[in-house]
C-alpha cells in the first residue's frame, strides 16, 4: 500500500467575552429566556442600524498581536448573504475583503518537536440565533439571544500533518486567548469551535489532494476521531480508484463517522460586499501599542518563571500553567501563604481529582485564592493535618468557604495535646491485642491499623505524626 | 387666509402667540386631508383622530408652560412611510409590510416630535422607495395634485403631494437618488436632500444605505432650512451619521449671492430635456446673475455614467438589505407552504412588487460571483470617479445650477410600462446621492399646462448652507409662485 500524508488546516470559531453584543448594546450573558437579550439591532427590525462594539477590535487585535499577525491599519466589515432563520437580516456581518489580521503563526511542540504553524487570517464577525424544534407543535422556533455575540475567525494554513499537531496548536490558541482574556474558549460550550480543512497526499507529493470539511466536533478528542476517521476514509476511496469530493462533512461522535452535509457544486454564493452602514475601522500605531502593552505573562514565560522562581518541576508547570485560572490562583496563593510547594501540590492533587470528578473546566473554578492560602497555613502552623486538608479544600473548592472560621466551626482543629493522645492510644492498644500482638511478632504493618484506630477514634483530628510517636514508644 | 395656506414657521408663530391652538391647527389638518386624500391618496396611515388630539393638547400645554419654544412646535407634519413611528403602521409602502408596527422611532421623527411637531399621517411612496413615480406602491399610486391625470413624481410622491395639496403644511420624504428633489419639482413645493450623515438614517428602512439620506419637504426654503435644523443631529446610532459643527441652517437664509459662483453644467441642458423646462432653468440662472451672482456653463464630466452606477449600488444594497423581510419574523407570510423554503419563496413573490422584485434580482446578480468585480467594483470606481469630477467643479463654484428632471410630471402609467425611461428621468438627481451631495428643489416656473418646473440647486459636502442661501435668494425674487388648485381652493 501508498504511504500518505494527512494535510490540516483549520478554520477555528471563537466567541469573544465582550459583556455587549458585537453591534448593538445586549448582553452576552449565556443562558437567559428566550429572546430577552434581544433588541431591534440584533432581531433584524427593519430600520435598525448596527453600531461597532470596540472591545471586540480590541480583542480580535490581541489575538492577532499575540499569533504574530500583521494588524490592518484600516479594516472593513462585509456582508454574507444567506437565508436562514437564525440569521434575522438574513446576511452575516464578517470580514471577507479586508480582515483585521493577517500573515501571523503560532509555534507548537509535539514530543520534542518544535513546528511553525501559519494563520493566514483573523477576522471578526457576529453569530447567529438558535433554532429550536418545538415538537409538539410540529413547529421551529429562534431564539436571537446569541446573534450578534462577537466572533472572530482564526483562519490557518494547510500547515499540521497530524492530529497530535491539531491538538497542540488548538491548545496553543486555546491558552493564548484564555490569557488574554479575550474567551474562555470552551469546546463544549461553542464558545471554540474547529472546523477541520482534510486532504491527504502520497507522501513525498508537492500537490495538495481535494480536501472536505469537517464540523460539529465538540471536543479535542472527537476532533482527534474524525481527523483519523476523515483520513481513513479518503485513503479507502483513492485505493478503490475513487475521487474525494469537495464536501462539508458533519462529524457524528457517537457514530465515530461523518456524513456529507453539502458539496462544492451546490456551495451558496455568498454574494459578499462591503458593509455599507459601517464605515472602515482605522486602526492607529497608537493603538496597537496600547492594545500590546496590555498583553499578560503567556504561557511559555509563565512556565520558565515557576521552574526558575518556586522551583517547580517543568510537568507541574507545564500542568498549573495550561489553564489562566489555575495559574491566577497559584500565583494569588503563592503570594499570600508564601509556600510555591504546598499550593502546586494542592492544585496538582486535590485540585485536579475535583475538577475530574466535578468534569469541570479549570476556567470555572471560582474560590477565593485567599481560602487556599490560609487553608495551607493551618497546615503548616500544625493547626489541621492533611488528611482534614483535603476535606476542608474541598469545601473551599466547591462553596469558597473561609477555612479558619469552618476548622473552628465543625471543631477540626488538630489535636496536639499529648495527654489526651496518650489517652487515647492506650485506650486503642488495650482494645486492638491482635494487632499489638502482631506488631510485636514484626508485621511493622499493623501500626498503620493502630493509628488509623486512634485517628478513627479522634474524628481524624489527632496529629499524625504525634500518634506514630506515641504508639511506637508503648509498643517498646 | 386659511391656515393651509401657511407655512409651516408661518403657522408655529400663530400658534406661538395663541392666534391659533395647536388642536385647531391639527384639526384643518385631518379635515384637510379627510376632504382631499379619497383622491389624492397621499396617505397610507392617517392617525387616529383622538390620538392625535391627545397629543395636540399635551404639546399646547408644553407651550403654554414655556417648555417647547421651537419654531415648529405644534404644527402638523406627515412622514413617509419608510420612517418606523413607534406603535404606528408602517409599511415602505409594500405587502410585506403591510401589518408591520415597529418599536422604535427614526431618530428624524423623535426629534421632530421633541420640537413639538404633531404627527397626522405616513405618507405613500413608491414601494421600498424604489421608483420615480409613487405608482409602485401597494396601495395605489398618488396622484398630482395639480392634475389629477399625472404623477407626483418619487419616490417621495404622498409627502410632496400632500404638502402641495395643502393637506400638511410639511413633510418628512427620503431621497436614494432624487426622491425628495424630483417629486418636490413635478408638485411645485421645496425639497432637500442634506449632505449625506448629516440626519441620521437610524430607524430609515434602509433601500440603498449607502445613498439614503432623509430631508424635509415644504412650502419654502424658510421651512425647509428650519425642518432640517431640527431633524438633523449627530447620531450614536448610525455609525454614518456625521457630527457636524453647524446645524445652523438657517442662518443661511440670506438674501445675498453676490459674488457667488455658479456653474451650470451644459450637460444638463442637452439632449432630452423639454423646452420649457430648460427655458425656466435658464431663466432662474438669469435671476440669480442679476442678484450678483456669477454665473457660467461648464463641462460636468461622466454624467452619462451616474444612471449606470446609481443603480448597480442601489440595487446591490437594496437585494441585501431586504432580505430580513423574510416571513419568520414580522410582516407578510404567505398562507399555505410546505417548508422553510417554498415558505421565503412563496412569502417574498407574494409580497413583494414588480418593481422591487426587479431591482432585487438585478442587485443578487451583480453580486454574485464572477460579476462582483465587473459590475459592482466598477460602479465603485465610477462613483469615486463622479465625485471627484464634483471636486473639480466645487473648485470653481460655491453651486451647480440645473433642472431637477427633463420633463415636468409625466402621465400616469406612461411610465411604470418602460423602466428604462423611468431610470433616465432621475439623471440630473442620482449623482448628487452618489456624491453625498446636498442639494434643494424649488419652483421656477410653469410650463405651458401650467404644471411646475423643479430648479435644482447643488453644493459641495457639508456646504448645505450655500444651497439654502442660493434657493433663498432665487426664492425671494421669484416672479410668481401658484398655489395647486387643491390649496388655491383653500383661499
Amino acid at each position: 500500500m501508498k504511504q500518505y500524508e494527512t494535510v490540516i488546516g483549520l478554520e477555528v470559531h471563537v466567541e469573544l467575552a465582550t459583556k455587549t453584543k458585537i453591534f448593538c448594546g445586549c448582553s452576552t450573558a449565556f443562558g437567559g429566556a428566550p429572546n430577552t437579550h434581544t433588541c431591534p439591532v440584533c432581531t433584524g427590525m427593519p430600520g435598525s442600524l448596527p453600531v461597532l462594539n470596540k472591545q471586540v477590535v480590541e480583542y480580535a487585535m490581541a489575538v492577532g498581536l499575540a499569533t504574530n499577525c500583521d494588524i490592518a491599519r484600516e479594516c472593513k466589515f462585509d456582508r454574507k448573504n444567506y437565508f436562514y432563520p437564525d440569521n434575522p437580516q438574513n446576511y452575516q456581518i464578517s470580514q471577507l475583503y479586508k480582515p483585521i489580521c493577517t500573515n501571523g503563526h503560532v509555534e507548537i511542540e509535539v514530543n520534542g518537536n518544535k513546528k511553525q504553524i501559519g494563520i493566514h487570517e483573523i477576522h471578526m464577525e457576529e453569530d447567529a440565533g438558535k433554532l429550536v424544534h418545538d415538537p409538539w407543535e410540529d413547529a421551529s422556533l429562534v431564539d436571537y439571544n446569541r446573534s450578534g455575540v462577537p466572533l472572530i475567525e482564526i483562519v490557518s494554513e494547510p500547515d499540521m500533518r497530524s492530529s497530535e499537531e491539531v491538538i497542540a496548536y488548538l491548545e496553543k490558541l486555546r491558552t493564548t486567548i484564555q490569557y488574554l482574556g479575550a474567551s474562555d474558549c470552551k469546546l463544549q460550550e461553542g464558545s471554540m469551535r474547529a472546523d477541520v480543512n482534510l486532504s491527504v497526499r502520497e507522501v513525498g507529493s508537492s500537490e495538495f489532494g481535494t480536501r472536505t470539511e469537517m464540523k460539529n466536533m465538540s471536543s479535542f478528542k472527537a476532533i482527534a476521531r474524525a481527523i483519523a476517521g476523515e483520513r481513513a476514509r479518503q485513503i479507502e476511496r483513492l485505493e478503490d480508484g475513487l475521487p474525494v469530493i469537495q464536501e462539508t462533512r458533519r462529524w457524528d461522535d457517537n457514530k465515530e463517522a461523518s456524513f456529507a452535509m453539502r458539496s462544492k457544486e451546490d456551495a451558496q454564493d455568498y454574494r459578499y460586499f462591503p458593509e455599507p452602514d459601517l464605515p472602515p475601522i482605522v486602526i492607529s500605531d497608537e493603538w496597537i501599542d496600547n492594545v500590546k502593552a496590555k498583553e499578560p505573562e503567556f504561557k511559555d514565560a509563565k512556565m520558565a518563571r515557576y521552574q526558575a522562581d518556586f522551583g517547580l518541576p517543568a510537568y507541574d508547570a507545564d500542568i498549573i500553567t495550561s489553564s489562566k485560572k489555575m495559574a491566577d490562583i497559584f500565583e494569588a496563593a503563592t503570594a499570600i501563604c508564601g509556600d510555591a510547594k504546598k499550593v502546586s501540590n494542592f492544585l496538582m492533587v486535590d485540585t485536579m481529582r475535583l475538577l475530574k470528578d466535578a468534569e469541570m473546566d479549570p476556567e470555572d473554578m471560582s474560590f477565593d485564592p485567599e481560602n487556599l492560602a490560609k487553608l495551607i497555613k493551618l497546615v503548616v502552623a500544625g493547626a489541621i493535618n492533611s488528611s482534614v486538608a483535603s476535606e476542608v479544600y474541598e469545601h473551599v473548592f466547591k462553596e469558597n468557604i473561609d477555612p479558619e472560621k469552618y476548622v473552628e466551626e465543625h471543631g477540626l482543629k488538630q489535636v496536639n495535646d499529648e495527654g489526651a493522645l496518650r489517652s487515647t492510644v492506650e485506650q486503642v492498644i488495650a482494645e486492638n491485642p491482635q494487632s499489638v500482638e502482631d506488631y510485636k511478632n514484626g508485621k511493622t504493618k499493623a501500626i498503620g491499623f493502630l493509628v488509623g484506630q486512634t485517628m478513627k477514634a479522634m474524628k481524624g483530628k489527632a496529629n499524625p505524626g504525634m500518634v506514630n510517636e506515641i504508639l511506637q514508644e508503648l509498643l517498646k | 387666509m386659511s391656515l393651509l395656506s401657511l407655512t409651516a414657521v408661518e403657522l408655529g408663530k400663530k400658534i406661538k402667540s395663541h392666534e391659533v391652538s395647536v388642536a385647531a391647527a391639527a384639526t384643518a389638518v385631518m379635515d384637510s386631508i379627510e376632504k382631499k386624500d379619497a383622491e389624492l391618496n397621499c396617505f397610507i396611515t392617517k392617525l387616529d383622530r383622538d390620538a392625535v388630539l391627545k397629543r395636540a393638547e399635551e404639546v399646547q400645554k408644553a407651550i403654554d408652560a414655556g417648555e417647547l419654544t421651537g419654531p415648529l412646535a405644534g404644527v402638523p407634519v406627515a412622514i413617509k412611510d419608510n420612517m418606523n413611528t413607534k406603535g404606528v403602521l408602517t409599511t415602505a409602502a409594500s405587502k410585506i409590510l403591510g401589518n408591520f408596527v415597529p418599536t422604535f422611532s427614526s431618530e428624524a421623527v423623535v426629534n421632530l416630535e421633541k420640537a413639538g411637531c404633531i404627527i397626522v399621517g405616513k405618507t405613500n411612496m413608491d414601494e421600498f422607495a424604489m421608483g420615480s413615480t409613487t405608482e409602485t406602491s401597494h396601495f395605489g399610486a398618488t396622484k398630482n395634485p395639480w392634475d389629477t391625470n399625472k404623477v407626483p413624481g418619487g419616490s417621495s410622491g404622498g409627502s410632496a403631494a400632500a404638502v402641495a395639496a395643502g393637506e400638511v403644511p410639511f413633510a418628512l420624504g427620503s431621497d436614494t437618488g432624487g426622491s425628495i428633489r424630483q417629486p418636490s419639482g413635478y408638485c411645485g413645493v421645496t425639497g432637500m436632500k442634506p449632505t449625506y450623515g448629516t440626519v441620521s438614517r437610524y430607524g430609515l428602512i434602509a433601500y440603498g444605505s449607502s445613498l439614503d439620506q432623509i430631508g424635509p419637504i415644504a412650502k419654502d426654503v424658510t421651512d425647509v432650512a428650519t425642518i432640517l435644523e431640527t431633524i438633523a443631529s449627530h447620531d450614536p446610532k448610525d455609525s454614518t451619521s456625521v457630527k457636524r459643527e453647524d446645524y445652523d441652517f438657517t442662518s443661511a437664509l440670506v438674501d445675498d449671492v453676490k459674488g457667488m459662483k455658479i456653474g451650470i453644467p451644459r450637460d444638463y441642458l442637452g439632449e432630452g430635456i423639454e423646452p420649457e423646462v430648460k427655458d425656466a432653468i435658464l431663466a432662474a440662472a438669469k435671476k440669480l446673475e442679476a442678484k450678483g451672482a456669477i454665473v457660467e456653463e461648464f463641462d460636468l464630466s461622466l454624467v452619462e455614467y451616474a444612471i449606470p452606477a446609481y443603480y448597480l449600488i442601489a440595487c446591490a444594497e437594496a437585494s441585501s438589505n431586504l432580505e430580513r423581510f423574510d416571513g419568520v419574523k414580522y410582516g407578510y407570510r404567505t398562507e399555505s407552504y410546505e417548508e422553510l423554503h417554498q415558505m421565503y419563496k412563496k412569502t417574498r413573490s407574494e409580497g413583494f412588487g414588480a418593481e422591487v422584485k426587479r431591482r432585487i434580482m438585478l442587485g443578487s446578480f451583480i453580486l454574485s460571483s464572477g460579476y462582483y468585480d465587473a459590475y459592482y467594483l466598477k460602479a465603485l470606481r465610477t462613483k469615486a470617479m463622479i465625485k471627484k469630477a464634483f471636486d473639480e467643479a466645487f473648485a470653481k463654484y460655491d453651486v451647480i445650477l440645473g433642472p431637477v428632471a427633463p420633463t415636468t410630471a409625466p402621465e400616469l402609467g406612461s411610465s411604470l410600462s418602460d423602466p428604462l425611461k423611468m431610470y433616465l428621468s432621475d439623471i440630473y438627481t442620482i449623482s448628487v446621492n452618489l456624491a453625498g451631495l446636498p442639494g434643494i428643489c424649488l419652483p421656477c416656473g410653469y410650463d405651458n399646462a401650467g404644471m411646475p418646473i423643479g430648479l435644482q440647486l447643488i453644493a459641495n459636502n457639508f456646504d448645505d448652507k450655500k444651497v439654502i442661501r442660493a434657493a433663498y435668494s432665487f426664492e425671494q425674487s421669484r416672479e410668481e409662485t401658484r398655489e395647486s388648485q387643491y390649496l388655491a381652493s383653500e383661499d
